[in-house]
This record gives C-alpha cells, structure tokens and sequence, in this order.
C-alpha cells in the first residue's frame, strides 16, 4: 500500500552569543577539552545560574523571524536525566512556558509547515571514546541552545529538508547562529508516521533522534518510510518510540513504556523571563531583511534572475557584499561565477572572507559599463583581485588591458578576421550562427580586447551577412 | 557580644590574634559540644593578624572585624571543606567562595571553623550529621536542634561571637529557639544563596545566630544585599523600625500544639509588649494546618532535583565496585546519602513523576499561593507582626528517636515563613526546666529590621532575662 508520511522536526540550534547561557564562560567550539568552564557551568556544590539576557535576545529575533508569537512573561524549567555530560543532573529547558510561539516557515511550493513553538535551554558537555576509556568535555555544556518545534505538516523528505535550509539560512541571517551541522551546532529529531494516502487520522510516530547532516535526515526518513510500511503492510502496529540512526538502519533505543521520566518542574533560581512590547519593538527592529525577502527584491526590483537571487541572498554577508558590490546584473555574475569557484564551500561562503571590499567590485563594474574594460579583461583582472586584493584600475593598467580611449579600426580588424577565417565564415553562411564566436574571437585578439563585445557581435553579424 | 568584642579590639584591650586563640583553645577544651565538623585556624589566625596590623596602624575597625564566627558545613569555602555533613561530600573542597564568606572575608571575619549541621540541612536535632549532633549547651544530654545545631551550639556554648546558618523550613529558627539565642532568617532575597549549597532553592536563606538582636542586626546588615550571582536575591528595599507602638498579631492556630510551658511562655511576652503599649491583635489563620504537607512536598520535590548532582563522577568520593553507570551511580548513592536524605528524595522524586506531578507538586504550589495571599496579605495587613512560638516544645533529648512525621510535625510554627518568602524572627522569651524557650515574630517582606526592633524592645523590657550567658567556653 501507499502510505503518506507525516513529518514533524525537532531543531537544535546553538546560539553564537560570546557567553554560556548561564556564566561568562567563553561559549566557543573546538578548544582545548575543558577550558572553558566554571564551578556554574560545571554544577558544583552551591552555585546558581544567572541567565544570559544575549541568549533571550537571539531566541526572541528567531522566533520574530518566522512569525513567533514572543511571550511577556517566560519561564525555565528543570529536565532530569542521570548521565555524566549533565553535570546538575538536569538540563535547564523550558516546558510550561517557552519564549516564542507558533510561527510558520513557507515552502518554495507556497506550502506553509506551522511552527509549534521555539524554547531555550543548555547544552550538555560532550562524551569522548578513547583507548576504551570515555572521556568528558564540559566547554559545550552551558551552551545556549534553542529547539524549534514544528508541527507535523511536512510530507517529505524533500520537504523537511527544504524546511531545514530555510531555518539554517535564516538563522545565519540574522546572526543567532552559525548552523553548522557538521559541528553539532544544528542537529535535529524527525518525528514520522505513516497514513493511508487520503486518510485523516494520523499513525503512530516513531522519533530520530539526533541526526546532523542534510543526508542523514533525508536517509533516516526514508529507512524509517520502508521500516514503517512494511509493519503496516504486513498488518502490524508501529510502535511508539525513540530510535536511533547509524546512517543505514534506525534502531529503537527505548519504547514509550521504558521513556524516562523527566520529572520536570519549575526552576526555582531563575525568575521569569519578562519582555516588554519595548523590547520586541526593538528587537524587530534590529533584524536584517530575511534571506526570502531579499531573494524577492532581488528577483522584483534588481532583475535578477530567480536562481541567482536565490544564491546571493543565501548567505548574509555574499548579499551585502552583492548589494554593496552595485547590486546588478554584473555583480551578481561576477560573485556567483568568479568569485563562487574561489569561495566554494559553504562555511567559506558563510564568513566570505575576501582579499577586497565591495567597494572594489563596484570600482571594476564601473570600468566595465564605461567601456574602459571589456568584460573578457574583467574576468583576468578580478582573477588578480581575488589573489592579490588590489584595485581593479591599477591591474588593468599593469597589465595593459584598459581602453585608452583611442579608435579601434573595427572594420578593418573583422575584414582581416573574415579572411583569416573562411571555414567559420561558410559554416556561418551554412547556417550554423554559433561560428560567428570565432570571428569574434579572433577579432578580440587582435586588438588585444578592447573592441566592446556588444558592439563588436553587431559588426561581426553585420559583415557576414553581406 | 559584637559591640563588646570590637571595643576591646579598638581599645587594644585584647588583640584580634589573642582573642582568636583564646576561641581556638575553648573550641578544643569544649569538643563534647561537637559544634564544629571542621576548624580552620590558619584562615582564623590570617584574618586577626591583618586586624592586628590595622590596630598598630590605629586603622578604623569595621563592625565584625577580627570578631570570631562560625559558618554551617553547607556554605563554600574556597580551599576548605565543606561537606554538609554528608559521607556524600566527605573531603570535598569547594573552588569558590559563596557570597557571604566574601563579604565576611573581605571585612576580616575571623572564621574559626564550619560548623555541625543536619546532612545536608535535612533535619530537626542535627542528628543526621556523619559526625552525630551538636549538644545543646544549656543541658548536653539536649538535642541544640537542627538543621543549623552546630551554629547555634558554639554560639550559646561561647564558642563563636555569631553564626551562619541556612533556613530552610525552620533551620535557623528552631535552634536558635532550643538555644536561647536570637535567630534571624531574613526576607526571600535578601542575602545571596550563591554558594549555600542547596537544599530547596525556594525557601533556602541564609540566616544568622546570635546573642541578642544588637548583634543580629550587625551582622546581618553586613550580609546582605544584591548579588548578580543569584537571580532571587533583590536590591534590598528595608522598611525603617516603626515610631508608634507595634500592633501585634496572634494566631490560635499556632498555639494549638504548643506544651503549656511554651503556650505559658509566649503569653508572658504578649503582656510585656503590652505594658509597653503594643496592641494585640487577635487573628486567625484557617490555611496554617496545610502549611508542613506543602511545605514537604515542595521542599523534597526541589531537594531531589538539587541532590541528583552528587553522582560519584566529578567530586566527592566515587563507587568502587560497579557495573555500568546507571549501577555506579546508585551505589554511591545509596552508600553515601543518609537514611534522612534518601527519604526525601525518594518523596521528592516521586511528586515530581508524570502522574503525580498535578496531584502533589502542583497543588502544592496553588496551596503556597493560598497561603501566602492569607499570611502575608491579610494577616499582616491587619497587624504589623505576628508572634508565634517557634517550636511548640523546648529541646529534645539526644536519641529521643521520633517517628520521621513526628518530627516534622515540630516544624509546624516555622515552615510557613519559608512557604511565604517571609522575614522571621526567634527571640529567646522564657525558660522551662533549664531548657529555653523562643517566640517567633514574623513581618511583611522586607520589615526584618522591625522585627529586630521590636526582640531589641522585648531585651530592654526584660533587662536580658532570657539572653543565655552560660560559662564555659570564651567569657567577656
């Protein structure tokens, strides 16, 4: 039978805020194993935490930034669990009253996947397995984390991943996190079941937990389609549990009846959380323009083409650069081209770190559309850029490639061209117009580039066709 | 005590050094006491020679300067154990100070020594330390009541000038009453908890043990304030003691357990504040008997949380024999924590599983606002203190061995202030066959220093009648 697949995720998303969420230690990835930690963050005897208001700021802009009802009046909670990353024996989360709620992410099909809330809490200290002994590094634990709950609405793989990008690029956009799966600074839980196909009432879910790749979502979510259906097939009941994934197979790793009980309740140290209409006002206010929004003007107001829209409002500081860059058509070409296949990964593309300014791109925009640069020499000079972060005129001279301004005898360069070149000439004649390219070609060494390709394709057309 | 203490520092009578020693030396003379679970002279000595070296320079001395006390076993203490009175944190030396020994230290505090305390402040005799209770000094074979028993005996044995101590549902109260001495537990938020090594966060609060109420207020100015370390600690708002005379509030309900020697007692001291023009308040309080079964659930509900920290794996002693974590984890705990402690966080833990959550936690939480909304709204609107006894019955005897719900049932007077956030005050107010006896005035949050005003009073108008001055120990 065919079956629908009911999706819900669970998002963990580590906040980049300089401190841990509950002391002034350093709150950073990858360091010496425990260095950056403190009788708070490690849960001796008689300490008390005092929450970090940065952490608050960046789950309230989250929440705004996909339609989050904020809450005035927030509160913590105690989880428990006994394992050795939770040094109190509990991680501070928040059940009864999280800080945003509701909100919704729309799909690029216009589907809309209903957000159930967002809330704050710690992340625990990390397990290291060496030599058969376990090891524990607590610089992670403290780390303000924020989960955002979806409701079940996605009906597939593809679509839970698309909702995983739009959270990921949003959230570096407004600059809460880093959303690196690959560090565990993203990682989420898929809640599945299966239905019917038209049916209403939904299956029993299973929960993976703790998945941290793009891939590894989309293969959990199909294993656990093909697990689930053939239960169902074969006419049993799914039973309702928390699995795991190894990357080929999901495995349960405890049932409902065996689920720990978390014994949660309110925490006593720290007071509610108040935000005032103020503090939203001005949190609002703080946001950039959502990845979407801009894609949408790019698309709308700068001509850009959908997909290339889409790439350069992906990351917030190639969209700066972009728009700072001149933001048009050429500087959307010479980023996405150039400059993409020098900046490829996207942890590059993320800090964008470039040997020049926007500035400069738009100084090497302006020598093209005044004709002093053909665009064939823009691409050797912006080549020279990106190596040496020099000024795009003082390349161009160096190396010669700048118009003086002086008349390029056209006529007579594409009379030479058409006589050194009668196969391309008959093709032409034959029909096959794309052999006019090596005419052009020809015709742009030999005058060393400088006729204006525009200009230039015209003459060519125009001589051939006599 | 203090303000005699400092006039002899200051009047170079005696140096902080000789003073410090003399203490060390009753301490060591006076060990049946068991009041102390660790000493720490060095620290005692270094504290009185920099107020030695101030007094050669005829430097100002501050108000506790160079004067000796005592700390109970649950407050940290950088670089010096502190242990609860637990096998649990048997050699555990905190890496930090709590904010009431920074305050203390940086005004050349002498502390002599971390004093005996019911494991984990879970306990009415101090009979539940790993080292047995502290003994009342007014008669040994007493208990010097609990949690805070080890505070309140060196204080009334003369063997600390002031304590600290920690009330949770009674702690400091209660054995400042079997003591004769004066016990404050302060407003909710008023001394930083940071570094009081939690019992349940919501009512814990550190409080101080004294002679007389001159020298609570001392003391207890120089603890508290704000402390960005400790979210419910608040920027202080203290009320000015009151011009006109007191209207005083008295609840029958408080009286109904009492022995008739308490009962006897505390309608003494209505009369003496009567001559002296208070007005009695006759008041009744209907929510008081469901006070100790909320005051239990809430308190072991937020012990359980607070204890689950003491696995085995980062401090304190390890299982030695185990299977996997989960068995590692269970031994320590079973093998460490004491019978009193595990009973409570079994209770704890049990209110606080899905299920009961709703049944106990919860509607415990709706009865503490009941409560509170009738103590503190109408009871103190009506008067402007109530005064209570503070235990319904003078000490008990070493090894008595109440039922634990019989025990608990003495807490019935004091557990309330903890519920409601409330400042309390126990003042000694009478005798009964060589045991004394205390009364309890309770006010409206932040009206501690009335309720000091008004002990001061009560000491005035029965020229320290009932102030303990026993011999032994350090004699002024």
């Amino acid at each position: 039978m065919k079956y629908e697949m009911v999706i819900g995720l669970e998002t963990h998303i580590e906040l980049s805020t300089n401190s841990k969420l509950f002391c002034s230690c350093k709150a950073k990835f990858g360091e010496e194993p425990n260095t950056n930690v403190c009788p708070v963050c490690l849960g001796h005897p008689g300490v008390l935490p005092s929450l970090n208001r940065a952490a608050v700021e960046y789950t309230v802009q989250a929440g705004l930034s996909v339609g989050c009802d904020i809450a005035p009046l927030s509160k913590m909670d105690r989880k428990h669990y006994f394992y050795p990353d939770l040094p109190k024996a509990w991680q501070t989360s928040q059940l009864y009253a999280p800080l945003c709620i509701g909100g919704r992410v729309e799909l690029a099909s216009g589907r809309v996947i209903r957000m159930n809330h967002i809330h704050l809490e710690e992340d625990a200290g990390k397990l290291i397995h060496e030599r058969g002994r376990i090891y524990i590094d607590y610089n992670r634990g403290g780390v303000p984390l924020m989960e955002l709950v979806s409701e079940p609405d996605l009906r597939s793989a593809d679509e839970a991943v698309e909702y995983l990008e739009i959270l990921q690029g949003i959230m570096r956009n407004i600059g809460v996190s880093d959303c690196r799966m690959q560090e565990g600074s993203m990682r989420c839980d898929v809640n599945i079941s299966l239905r019917p196909e038209g049916a209403e009432k939904l299956g029993i879910r299973a929960e993976i937990k703790n998945l941290n790749s793009f891939t590894a979502v989309r293969a959990a979510i199909a294993c656990e389609y093909e697990r689930q259906a053939d239960i169902l097939d074969g006419g049993g009941i799914v039973v309702q549990e928390t699995r795991g994934f190894d990357g080929k197979t999901t495995s349960s790793l405890r049932d409902k009846e065996n689920s720990d009980d978390y014994r949660y309740f309110p925490e006593p140290d720290i007071i509610p959380v108040a935000l005032t209409n103020a503090d939203v006002e001005r949190l609002t206010a703080k946001l950039p323009e959502l990845p979407r929004v801009r894609e949408a003007r790019y698309i709308a107001d700068l001509g850009i083409s959908p997909k290339d829209a889409a790439q350069l409002s992906k990351y917030r500081r190639v969209a700066e650069f972009f728009e700072a860059g001149g933001g048009n058509k050429t500087a959307a070409n010479l980023i996405l081209t150039q400059m993409f296949s020098r900046v490829s990964t996207e942890v590059e593309r993320e800090l964008w770190d470039v040997p020049f300014p926007a500035a400069a791109l738009k100084e090497l925009i302006a020598l093209i559309d005044s004709g002093k640069l053909a665009r064939n020499n823009a691409k050797t000079v912006l080549g020279i850029m990106l190596e040496t972060g020099e000024a795009a005129e003082a390349i161009a001279n160096r190396e010669g490639l700048l118009s003086t301004g002086e008349a390029i005898d056209l006529a007579a360069a594409i009379a030479e061209a058409i006589a050194a070149n009668p196969g391309a000439v008959s093709d032409y004649k034959a029909g096959k117009t794309k052999a006019a390219q090596a005419i052009i070609g020809a015709v742009m060494k030999s005058t060393k580039g400088k006729a204006k390709p525009d200009e230039l394709r015209e003459a060519v057309e125009r001589a051939l066709a006599v | 005590m203090i303000g005699t203490i400092h006039a002899l520092l200051t009047g170079k009578k005696l140096s902080a050094t000789e003073l410090t020693r003399s203490y060390l030396d009753a301490i060591d003379r006076e060990r049946e006491l068991n009041c102390y679970i660790s000493l720490t002279p060095e620290v005692a000595l270094k504290s009185a020679e920099a107020v030695d070296l101030k007094l050669a320079r005829s430097e100002p001395l501050q108000a506790l300067e160079g004067v000796p006390f005592a700390l109970k076993d649950n407050i940290s203490t950088s670089g010096l154990l502190t242990t609860c009175a637990s096998n649990m944190l048997e050699g555990y030396i905190p890496a930090y100070d709590a904010f009431v020994w920074e305050r203390l230290k940086a005004q050349n505090a002498v502390l002599l020594g971390k004093a005996n305390m019911d494991e984990f402040a879970m306990g009415s005799t101090c009979e539940t330390s790993r080292i047995g209770a502290a003994r009342n000094p007014h008669r040994r074979d007493y208990v010097a009541g609990g949690s805070s028993g080890g505070s309140a005996s060196a204080v009334a044995g003369n063997l600390a000038a002031y304590s600290l101590g920690s009330d949770t549902g009674g702690s400091v109260r209660q054995p400042a009453s079997f003591c004769g001495l004066t016990g404050l537990k302060p407003t909710y938020g008023a001394v930083s908890r940071y570094g009081l090594i939690a019992y349940a966060s919501s009512l814990d609060q550190i409080g101080v043990i004294t002679q007389n109420a001159e020298d609570c207020g001392t003391v207890f100015s120089a603890i508290a304030g704000f402390d960005e370390r400790d979210m419910t600690s608040k920027k202080a708002a203290f009320a000015a003691p009151l011009e006109r005379p007191l209207r005083i509030g008295i609840a029958h309900e408080f009286l109904d357990g009492a022995s008739p020697d308490v009962e006897k007692a505390i309608n003494e001291a209505l009369k003496i504040y009567e001559k002296t023009g208070c007005e009695i308040v006759p008041v009744t309080f209907p929510l008081l008997k469901y006070a100790l079964p909320v005051y239990y659930i809430l308190a072991c509900a937020e012990a359980s949380s607070n204890l689950g920290r003491y696995d085995g794996l980062r401090y304190g002693p390890s299982a030695e024999h185990y299977g996997d974590l989960d068995d590692g984890i269970s031994k320590i705990r079973s093998e460490r924590f004491g019978a009193e402690v595990q009973r409570r966080i079994l209770l704890g833990t049990y209110v606080l599983s899905s299920g009961y959550f709703d049944a106990y936690y919860k509607k415990a939480q709706n009865l503490k606002a009941a409560i509170t909304s009738q103590l503190a709204g109408d009871i103190l609107g009506s008067c402007d203190m109530l005064l209570t006894p503070t235990v319904p019955t003078t000490a008990l005897k070493i090894g008595a061995g109440l039922s634990p719900v019989e025990t608990y049932l003495t807490d019935i007077c004091t557990v309330t202030v903890n519920i409601t956030g409330l400042p309390a005050l126990s003042v000694p107010c009478g005798f009964s066959n060589g045991l004394p006896i205390g009364m309890q005035l309770i006010g409206s949050p932040w009206r501690d220093y009335q309720l000091l005003d008004a002990a001061a009073k009560f000491e005035r108008e029965t020229d320290g009648a009932f102030l303990t001055r026993l011999d032994g120990g350090v004699r002024l």
